[in-house]
C-alpha cells in the first residue's frame, strides 16, 4: 500500500512544481467520492480532529465533529472554502479544509453518525451557572436562552449546531472571538449573523461557565 | 558517524546512577545531576544534541517523560533507540524521568541549522498548511507556528535535519508503531522529498 501512495504523492509533487500557482494538486488524487477517497479523507480529518472526530487539543484546539448536525457541518465547510471563516487561527482554514464540494455531504453524514466519548473533564465548579445561562439566558444583558435554538440537551438541530460535549477551550474561543473569526465576507450575511450579538453580549466569566456546562453534556 | 560502544555507555550510566539523588554541594537539582552524569555524554555538554543523539534542551517535559517510558518499555524500537537508549533509560526511574524532563525543558534551545537551504521554502509551506489534496495535515496546527510544541506534542523547531529525517523515515519503515496518534500515520502521508523538505526547514527554525 505504501509504495503506491508514495508514487501518487511524488507525481502530485511534480505536478505542483510545474504549476505552482495552482498550489498542490488538490483534486488529482482519485475519483472524488469513491469509498477509497472518502476513507482517505476521513483519515485526514481525524489526524487533527481526533479519533472518531471527538476533538483534540494541539497547539490549537480542534473541535469535536462527532454527532454534529450535517447541515451545520456542511455550512462550515462552505464558510471555510468561501473565505468567510478563513483566518480564525494563523493557519489558513480554507487550505486545510480544501475539498471537492461533492465530498462535503458524505463527510458530514459520516461525522454525524459517530458517538465517541467526550474529551474533557466534564462538569466543573462553573457548570451550575453555565446551565442557568444555557436554559434561561441573561435577561439583564439581552442574552437569550441558548436552549431555544440549540435544544434542551445541546444536541442542536439543522443549522443550529450541537454544542454538547464540545471541548471547552474551543467553545470559549468561538464565543470570545465571534465577530473577528466568523462571517468575514462583508457582502454576504451568512448563518453566523444570528450568534454575533449573542456572543458579543456575553462576559468572559459567562462564556467560561457556559462552555464548562456544554462540555459536561453527552 | 561515530558510534559510542554501548557497553561503555552502560558502564558510564551504571557508575553514575548511584549519585543521582545525592545532595549536591554545587547546588544542582537532582535532574541536573542525573543529566550531567549520564545524558550529556551523548546529547552534548549543554544538551543541544550531538551526531545521532537529538537535542533535549528546550524539549517539552511531558513529551520527554513519554519517550523515556517508551524506551523503558522497549516500544520505541528503532535501531539506535534499541542500541543506546534502552540501556540509558533503564537507570532512570519514573520519578527521575519527571525531574530530568523538567530540567531539560527549562534549557535554552539552539537550532541545528544543518538542513539544505534550497528546500526550506517548500518545507515551510508544507509545515504550515500541509496539503489537503494529498491528505497531508498542517504540522503547525499541533506543533505550533514556530515548532514550539505543547504538552505531549514535541518541540520540532531547530531539531537536527538528520534526526528529523531519520525519525520520519523510520516511522514509515514500521519502527515505533506505538507512538502517540496521529504520528506514525501522518508520516506515511509524506513522500521522501516532502520529508526531506520539512526536516530541512525545521532545522533552521528557532
Ligand atoms: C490540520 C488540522 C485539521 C485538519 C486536517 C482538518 N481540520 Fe477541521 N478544523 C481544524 C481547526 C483548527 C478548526 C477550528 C478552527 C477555529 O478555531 O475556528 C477546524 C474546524 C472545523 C469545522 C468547524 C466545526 C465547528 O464546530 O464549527 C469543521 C466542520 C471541520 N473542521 C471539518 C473538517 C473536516 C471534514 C476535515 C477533513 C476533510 C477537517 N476538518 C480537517 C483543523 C483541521
Ligand atoms: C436564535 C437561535 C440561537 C440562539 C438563541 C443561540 N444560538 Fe448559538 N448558534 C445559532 C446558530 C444558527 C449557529 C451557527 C452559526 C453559523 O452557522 O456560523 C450557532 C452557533 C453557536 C456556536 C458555535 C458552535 C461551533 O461549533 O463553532 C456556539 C458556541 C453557540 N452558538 C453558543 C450559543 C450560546 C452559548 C447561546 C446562548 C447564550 C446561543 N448559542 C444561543 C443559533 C442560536
Ligand atoms: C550512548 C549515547 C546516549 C546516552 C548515554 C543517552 N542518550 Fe538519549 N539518545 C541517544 C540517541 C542516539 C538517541 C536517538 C534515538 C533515535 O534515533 O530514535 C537518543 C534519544 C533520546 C530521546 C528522544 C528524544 C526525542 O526527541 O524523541 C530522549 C528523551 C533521550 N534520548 C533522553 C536521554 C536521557 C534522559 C539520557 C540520560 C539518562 C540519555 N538520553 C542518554 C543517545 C544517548
Ligand atoms: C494532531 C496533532 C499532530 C499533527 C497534525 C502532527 N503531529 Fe507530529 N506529533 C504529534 C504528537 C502527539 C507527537 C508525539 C508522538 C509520541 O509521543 O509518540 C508528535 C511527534 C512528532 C515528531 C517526533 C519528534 C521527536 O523529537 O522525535 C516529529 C518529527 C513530528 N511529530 C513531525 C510532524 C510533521 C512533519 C507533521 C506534519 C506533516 C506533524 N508532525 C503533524 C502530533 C501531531
Amino acid at each position: 500500500m505504501k509504495p503506491v501512495r508514495m508514487q501518487l504523492a511524488a507525481s502530485a509533487l511534480v505536478f505542483a512544481m510545474a504549476f505552482p500557482a495552482l498550489g498542490r494538486a488538490g483534486d488529482l488524487d482519485s475519483p472524488s467520492t469513491g469509498r477509497g477517497a472518502l476513507n482517505a479523507k476521513v483519515e485526514y480529518c481525524t489526524y487533527c480532529h481526533g479519533p472518531s472526530g471527538r476533538g483534540y487539543r494541539g497547539f490549537y484546539t480542534m473541535p469535536r465533529l462527532a454527532g454534529q448536525t450535517p447541515e451545520y457541518l456542511e455550512n462550515q465547510l462552505r464558510a471555510f472554502a468561501e473565505l468567510r471563516r478563513d483566518r480564525s487561527i494563523p493557519v489558513r482554514m480554507s487550505r486545510v479544509h480544501a475539498l471537492k464540494p461533492s465530498m462535503r455531504a458524505a463527510l458530514a453524514a459520516h461525522f454525524n453518525g459517530l458517538n465517541p466519548p467526550v474529551v474533557g473533564r466534564g462538569s466543573s465548579e462553573h457548570a451550575g451557572t453555565g446551565r442557568k445561562i444555557y436554559e434561561e439566558g441573561v435577561p439583564e444583558t439581552n442574552v437569550p436562552a441558548c436552549v431555544a435554538c440549540h435544544g434542551p440537551t445541546g444536541m442542536g438541530a439543522g443549522p443550529s449546531p450541537r454544542l454538547a460535549g464540545q471541548l471547552s477551550a474551543y467553545t470559549q474561543k468561538q464565543l470570545l472571538g465571534w465577530s473577528r473569526d466568523r462571517g468575514q465576507d462583508p457582502a454576504t450575511v451568512d448563518s453566523s449573523a444570528v450568534m454575533k450579538s449573542i456572543a458579543g453580549s456575553m462576559s468572559k466569566t459567562q462564556v467560561q461557565a457556559v462552555s464548562a456546562y456544554l462540555n459536561s453534556l453527552k | 558517524m561515530k558510534l559510542i560502544p554501548p557497553a561503555l555507555a552502560i558502564l558510564a550510566i551504571v557508575s553514575a546512577s548511584a549519585a543521582a539523588f545525592a545532595t549536591d554541594d554545587r547546588g544542582r537539582s537532582p535532574g541536573q545531576v542525573l543529566s550531567d552524569n549520564n545524558c550529556t555524554w551523548c546529547h552534548g555538554p549543554s544538551l543541544q544534541g550531538y551526531t545521532t543523539a537529538p537535542r533535549l534542551a528546550g524539549q517539552r517535559a511531558e513529551y520527554v517523560v513519554n519517550q523515556i517510558l517508551n524506551f523503558k518499555a522497549h516500544s520505541r524500537d528503532n535501531p539506535l533507540s534499541k542500541q543506546v537508549m534502552w540501556g540509558a533509560a533503564n537507570t532512570v526511574t519514573p520519578e527521575a524521568a519527571h525531574e530530568i524532563s523538567d530540567y531539560f525543558s527549562g534549557l535554552h534551545a539552539e537550532p541545528a541549522n544543518d538542513g539544505n537551504r534550497s528546500t526550506v521554502e517548500t518545507g515551510a509551506a508544507l509545515y504550515r498548511e500541509g496539503s489537503a489534496g494529498s491528505n497531508i495535515p498542517s504540522c503547525a496546527i499541533c506543533h505550533g507556528p514556530d515548532g514550539q510544541g505543547v504538552g505531549a506534542i514535541p518541540r520540532l523547531g531547530g531539531l537536527s535535519y538528520r534526526y528529523l529525517k531519520r525519525k520520519l523515515e523510520q516511522w514509515n519503515e514500521g519502527y515505533h508503531a506505538a507512538a502517540l496518534a496521529p504520528m506514525p500515520a501522518v508520516s506515511s502521508s509524506l513522500s521522501a522529498t516532502e520529508i526531506d523538505a520539512i526536516s530541512s526547514y525545521l532545522s533552521f527554525v528557532h
